[in-house]
């Protein structure tokens, strides 16, 4: 398949969540509180599509998939997407639109408070991840790109934050998201010890 | 083991008369407040019809259950605030011996065996046992109560239960001085309830809840056999559960095998796993803060995702006039 056809494809399969949302939103399938739900959902997928983006590298180096480095970017802009689309639906559904507590409410609460940096992160690097600013950046953007291992960690600790009666989401992302960030970490080791 | 019976006694014939007269004068004084209204369902109940008739439906009650709540007592002061759907009170619940997803408890629950159920009772009493449940509710008189439900979550609904005051159990088993709390516990059977054997739950079951006996005797706390009309369905805690309206869900304990007086404060469960998330009174009060979330404010369900149903939290959930001398000389901040 050429790639401008699986671009097409990838594409499409990334909106599937937010359809199937819509689809249920449209069909009062969300069960008796809508709102919390849609939230938890788009978080949840926010943090697939994070994880994604992060199996690309891997997937090309042990798998020999290249031909998913050419779509590393739109996987990442897709996190951004659903990232921005879970903050605003917690705008939404959970503070009512009511801005004016949002500051008492990241001071009071940590794992909201520290989701703050990853957005950012999240949007500078949507932000540089054109061609054009890859080539402006050269060697400071793979550096700069390397934030998006600060966003995994600190998603990681919001949902750790979150754990109530059952440990297993924690555990799901925390597994997954220390295998991407290991990896690196252990590619990083070899190529250090090689050097010397 | 000994199954003792129980001798037929009427609920009025042990029910001290402070009792009775606590529960006319909480009848006189919501009614006063304004916070009850009629003693029929009033228009604004508009689910409730068809809330009945999905009850009817859906019940798999055994006969001698139904007949005994087909009997029970109207509720004199429905609240006037809708009733929350038999959908949403069915399909919305945390039972996470069931599934930590909201709508797992109705999905996981099929197979769950309510009855014949035994209830023990022990500890600081005269006459302790083990009991069937159908024994345990001889010579009760069971009756509708119309009550809020706020969970910790910050969700609420208006459940009509059908049940009877733990008051009018606990006197029949003679609790003595030393019964100064009440603790439950809910069945622990992994074959029936899979997440039991889960390793990654926060949870170490069997679930456990207390009460102080003041509360546990306060005409408002019922164990509740039904609703809507009809035994409970699994997935709200059949057959036999706790309904503490003034305080958040988590206190209402589901599925109740064993009962037991003491003299000192239980473990439970919540306050356990997080005690500065959950404390052992867990009173509704919207000036104290889960460290995640206000609980201010709550969500009326079913709310609608542009509609959203959001109303403010009051002070022991609505029932401050009834309830608050009881934490007359307690720090309420401290003791949450
Ligand atoms: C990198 C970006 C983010 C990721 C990957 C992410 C992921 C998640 C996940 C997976 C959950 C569900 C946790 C669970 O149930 O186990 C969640 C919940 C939540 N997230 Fe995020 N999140 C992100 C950013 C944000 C931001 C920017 C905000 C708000 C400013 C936010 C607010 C919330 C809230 C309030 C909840 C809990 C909802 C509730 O239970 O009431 N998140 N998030």
């Amino acid at each position: 398949m050429p790639t401008r056809w699986r671009r097409i494809v990838i594409f499409i399969l990334s909106l599937l969540p937010l359809v199937v949302l819509v689809v249920k939103a449209a069909t009062n399938h969300l069960g008796a509180d809508p709102q919390k739900a849609v939230v938890l959902f788009i978080g949840t997928w926010t943090f697939y599509f994070l994880l994604i983006t992060l199996s690309v590298t891997p997937l090309k180096k042990l798998a020999k998939q290249g031909w998913l480095m050419a779509h590393r970017r739109m996987l990442g802009l897709f996190t951004l997407f659903y990232a921005v689309l879970h903050m605003i639906s917690y705008f939404v559904f959970i503070l009512g639109l009511d801005f004016s507590s949002f500051g008492a409410e990241l001071v009071k609460r940590p794992y909201i408070l520290l989701t703050i940096p990853a957005i950012i992160l999240l949007i500078i690097l949507g932000i540089t991840s054109t061609k054009g600013m890859m080539r402006k950046l050269g060697k400071n953007w793979v550096k700069l790109h390397k934030g998006i291992y600060i966003v995994a960690v600190l998603a990681w600790v919001h949902v750790l934050l979150q754990v109530r009666s059952s440990y297993a989401d924690a555990v799901l992302f925390g597994v997954l998201t220390l295998a991407l960030l290991g990896i690196r970490i252990f590619w990083w080791q070899q190529k250090k010890s090689a050097q010397v | 083991m000994i199954i003792n019976k129980l001798a037929d006694i009427r609920t009025s014939e042990i029910t001290p008369e402070h009792i009775y007269l606590a529960r006319r004068d909480f009848m006189r004084g919501t009614i006063a407040s304004g916070l009850l209204g009629a003693a029929t369902l009033s228009s604004s109940n508009v689910f409730a019809d068809s809330s009945y008739s999905a009850a009817e439906n859906a019940n798999k009650g055994p006969e001698w259950l139904n007949q005994k709540i087909a009997q029970a007592k109207a509720d004199q002061q429905k609240l006037t605030e809708s009733l929350t759907p038999y959908d949403s009170v069915t399909g919305h619940n945390n039972f996470y011996e069931f599934g930590y997803d909201k709508t797992d408890p109705a999905k996981k629950s099929q197979n769950f065996k309510p009855h014949p159920w035994q209830v023990e009772i022990t500890g600081a009493v005269g006459k302790p046992g083990k009991y069937n449940l159908e024994d345990l509710l001889k010579g009760i008189d069971l009756e509708e109560r119309v009550y809020r439900l706020r969970c910790v979550e910050a969700w609420s609904m208006v459940i009509p239960w059908v049940g009877f005051s733990l008051a009018s159990l606990l006197k029949r088993f003679e609790p003595d001085s030393k019964a100064q709390y009440v603790s439950f516990v809910t069945l622990k059977d992994a074959k029936q309830f899979p997440e039991q054997k889960s390793v990654l739950s926060t949870i170490d079951w069997p679930y456990r809840e207390g009460l102080r006996i003041d509360e546990a005797m306060h005409p408002l706390t019922i164990l509740a056999v039904g609703l809507y009309g009809k035994t409970l369905p699994n997935q709200n805690g059949a057959p036999l559960r706790l309904v503490v309206p003034w305080k958040y869900g988590f206190k209402s304990i589901k599925s109740i095998v064993k009962i037991e007086l003491s003299e000192h404060q239980p473990q439970t469960t919540w306050n356990q796993i997080a005690p500065a998330e959950y404390g052992f009174y867990a009173n509704v009060n919207p000036t104290v803060d889960h460290p995640r979330w206000t609980q201010a404010r709550e969500r009326r369900l079913p709310s609608g995702l542009f509609s959203p149903n959001i109303i403010p939290t009051q002070m022991f959930n609505g029932y401050a006039e009834q309830v608050a001398s009881l934490y007359k000389d307690q720090d309420l901040k401290k003791y949450y």
